[in-house]
């Protein structure tokens, strides 16, 4: 029997992240420094107020936003994760849920775009995307701790990573359904390319966008959690020391904290987008 | 004076069709083209020219290419070679931003699923053309406005185009196209869509719309009915070629092909073919001067029973019948103008059959063809207006 070498991709993988860890070290610095202080300022912010201020706060938006009945289960909600006192770690998980989201938006939509307008583009980042989103969310984790430490950043920056596939998907898509009819009705009155695309194929594509920021979100709050094994803190952190200490209680108290906040941000969410498909219909 | 003149264009969808223009130019036929280069020839070998203020239809079977034809004219399809003078213009060289300030003040286009954009109102819609341009927003709503008006969709400014009927979002399509008040309207399969007498409606709207803004109108459709009713000129379409231009009723007078012929064989005749080209050569006539004996003569050399009476200049006064006639010659008289009968059915060249047929039920005078100056231009008979309907070439003589 013929023995094939082991091809060692493994330890290719390996000599990439060292060398980006000599050498590029100055900017992971950087976009440590700014993201720790992107997520501290919103954090101090909202503990800054009182939580049922927020919650007051939060009911409105969201009544603004959706309709009275959602706003009120979020307002129930909220004082919930107050009454289990998850006001804390709650707030740093939402910090780190906004920050990460806003980040793989401004990554994910515009490269979403990018893949419709050229074949190259979209051959090219499909497979990426199939790679990043079946490969097991942990794995991100270790090049995060070998660039940037452990912390609150490698933990957003592996939550961007894991995020951003299904928004750059969706904005693709919801380009590409747009009726070619419609694009071309744009093209025949003289579009430009750039007005083609925000004056048509954008606000067309919105109720997919929307459904791709939707999971975007939903995607960073599950990874967020478990970016609390690198020491991201937040909810996350709860639930590991529930587990490590078969503590039951604070286990499910931190799990029910997640799942009331995954179930408002999806409301708040996807209630926005209907809103809109109703008002076009 | 030709507005467009379209030569030797030709439409080849791939990546590489030099090979296939070549194999083209050679006169190889489209799926031997299609098996040895992987090419689709869409359109080739088209020559047309239209004229201004002129409706020129595109008609042919689905897959005959007349949508790629018209899509090639504002190339949102890019052309694979030949040439388009618009206003001796060629646009197929015209760079992007030439081309965008075409499109924007001078071609203009409706289609055939309307392509309104469903996230603007109507007004919006109808402002879209004025809004990239750069229009500011009180110009253009007022320009919006007043071209809805005139396509009679007033107060529904503020709805979405889904709350209209398919009538009523074909006509804000319409206006859209109209307000940068182009010189060229492309219409793809424009009322296709709709159902029958909404299409009608339609098809008069947009004659009597152009009848006051005398655009140039490229109209694809393949629905015969539609394309002898509005066309100006047709030019049919077969399996990406032009199989023959000209007008309605020479089309189906004279189809240059059996292809053509197929493809007119049911239409209703009636409502095309005219009584220009069903009438009989203005012969025999007797002219007021002449006495009733000359009369007779020429009434007996022809086998007929009644004859016209023309002034000099051949212009129609009226009919003699031979029971007076005679009785005239009986009674020694000499001047028809007495007996001549004036109030006889009169009909225009561009009269069609179907407008024909209860006039010459009624009367037992043959029907005179007439212009406007009243001069008298061929006479009708029964059995030549009944051939007129049935077979093609109904042309007994016609006075060319």
């Amino acid at each position: 029997m013929v023995v094939l070498p082991k091809i060692p991709i493994g330890l290719w993988v390996e000599i990439i992240v060292e060398w980006a860890q000599d050498n590029l070290g100055v900017v992971f610095d950087l976009v440590t420094r700014m993201i720790e202080k992107t997520v501290t300022v919103i954090e101090q912010a909202t503990l800054s107020v009182h939580p049922i201020v927020v919650v007051i706060l939060v009911f409105a938006l969201v009544w603004f936003l959706t309709n009275w009945k959602t706003a009120l289960g979020t307002a129930f909600g909220l004082y919930l994760i107050y009454n289990m006192e998850l006001w804390k770690a709650s707030v740093e998980t939402l910090s780190l849920v906004i920050v990460a989201t806003v980040l793989a938006l401004l990554m994910g939509v515009p490269l979403g775009i990018l893949t419709t307008r050229s074949n190259l583009v979209h051959k090219i980042t499909m497979p990426i995307l199939d790679l990043m989103q079946t490969m097991p969310s942990f794995v991100y984790l270790i090049p995060a701790v070998l660039f940037f430490g452990l912390g609150q950043v490698p933990g957003l920056i592996a939550t961007v990573v894991f995020a951003m596939p299904p928004c750059i998907r969706l904005t693709g898509l919801g380009i590409r359904q747009v009726p070619v009819e419609l694009v071309e009705a744009a093209t025949a009155f003289g579009s430009t390319e750039w007005q083609k695309l925000t004056k048509v194929q954008i606000p067309l594509a919105l109720p997919t966008i929307m459904a791709g920021i939707n999971q975007c979100i939903m995607l960073s709050l599950s990874m967020v959690v478990i970016a609390a094994m690198i020491g991201a803190g937040g909810l996350g952190s709860e639930v590991l020391a529930g587990i490590s200490r078969l503590d039951i209680a604070k286990g499910f108290e931190g799990g029910l904290a997640i799942v009331i906040m995954a179930m408002i941000l999806d409301r708040i969410t996807q209630s926005y987008g209907e809103k809109r498909k109703i008002k076009q219909v | 004076m030709s507005q467009i003149i379209v030569k030797d264009l030709v439409k080849i969808f791939g990546d590489h069709p030099e090979e296939a223009l070549k194999m083209l130019r050679e006169g190889c036929s489209k799926s031997k083209i299609l098996e040895k280069t992987r090419q689709t020839v869409g359109v080739f070998d088209i020559n047309f020219h239209v004229n201004k203020g002129e409706v020129f239809v595109l008609m042919g079977l689905s897959g005959s290419g007349k949508s790629t034809l018209l899509r090639c004219l504002n190339r949102l399809i890019e052309p694979t070679s030949g040439t388009i003078d618009i206003d001796g213009q060629d646009i197929i060289k015209a760079k992007p931003d030439m081309l965008r300030e075409i499109r924007q003040k001078k071609i203009s286009m409706v289609f055939q699923g309307f392509a309104l954009f469903p996230h603007r109102t109507v007004l919006h819609n109808v402002a879209y053309g004025l809004e990239i341009q750069g229009v500011s927003l009180e110009k253009r709503r007022e320009k919006a406005a007043q071209m809805l008006e005139v396509v009679g969709l007033q107060g529904w400014e503020d709805s979405m185009p889904s709350q209209l009927s398919g009538g009523m979002q074909q006509r804000v399509g319409l206006a859209r196209a109209l307000v940068n008040d182009p010189d060229i309207l492309l219409m793809d399969e424009a009322f296709s869509a709709l159902d029958p007498l909404i299409r009608k409606e339609m098809q008069e709207e947009l004659l009597s719309l152009q009848n006051t803004m005398n655009k140039t109108i490229i109209f694809v459709t393949h629905d015969l009915d539609e394309a002898l009713r509005i066309g100006d000129r047709i030019a049919l379409m077969n399996d990406g070629a032009i199989v023959q231009t000209g007008t309605a009723e020479e089309i189906l007078t004279n189809p240059s092909d059996d292809y053509v012929e197929k493809f007119v064989a049911d239409v209703d005749r009636s409502k095309v073919v005219t009584a220009e080209s069903v009438m009989k050569a203005p012969t025999p006539v007797v002219s007021l001067k002449d006495g009733p004996r000359v009369a007779l003569r020429l009434m007996k050399e022809h086998g007929i029973s009644s004859i016209f009476v023309v002034t000099k200049d051949r212009k129609l006064v009226g009919i003699v019948l031979v029971e007076d006639l005679i009785q005239m010659v009986n009674e020694q008289k000499e001047n028809i103008i007495d007996i001549i009968h004036q109030d006889i059915p009169k009909v225009n060249m561009d009269t069609p059959i179907i407008d024909i047929i209860p006039i010459i039920a009624e009367t037992r005078f043959p029907v005179a063809v007439t212009r406007e100056d009243n001069r008298l231009m061929g006479i009708l008979v029964k059995g030549a207006v009944l051939a007129g309907m049935v077979r093609k070439g109904g042309m007994n003589g016609s006075v060319a």
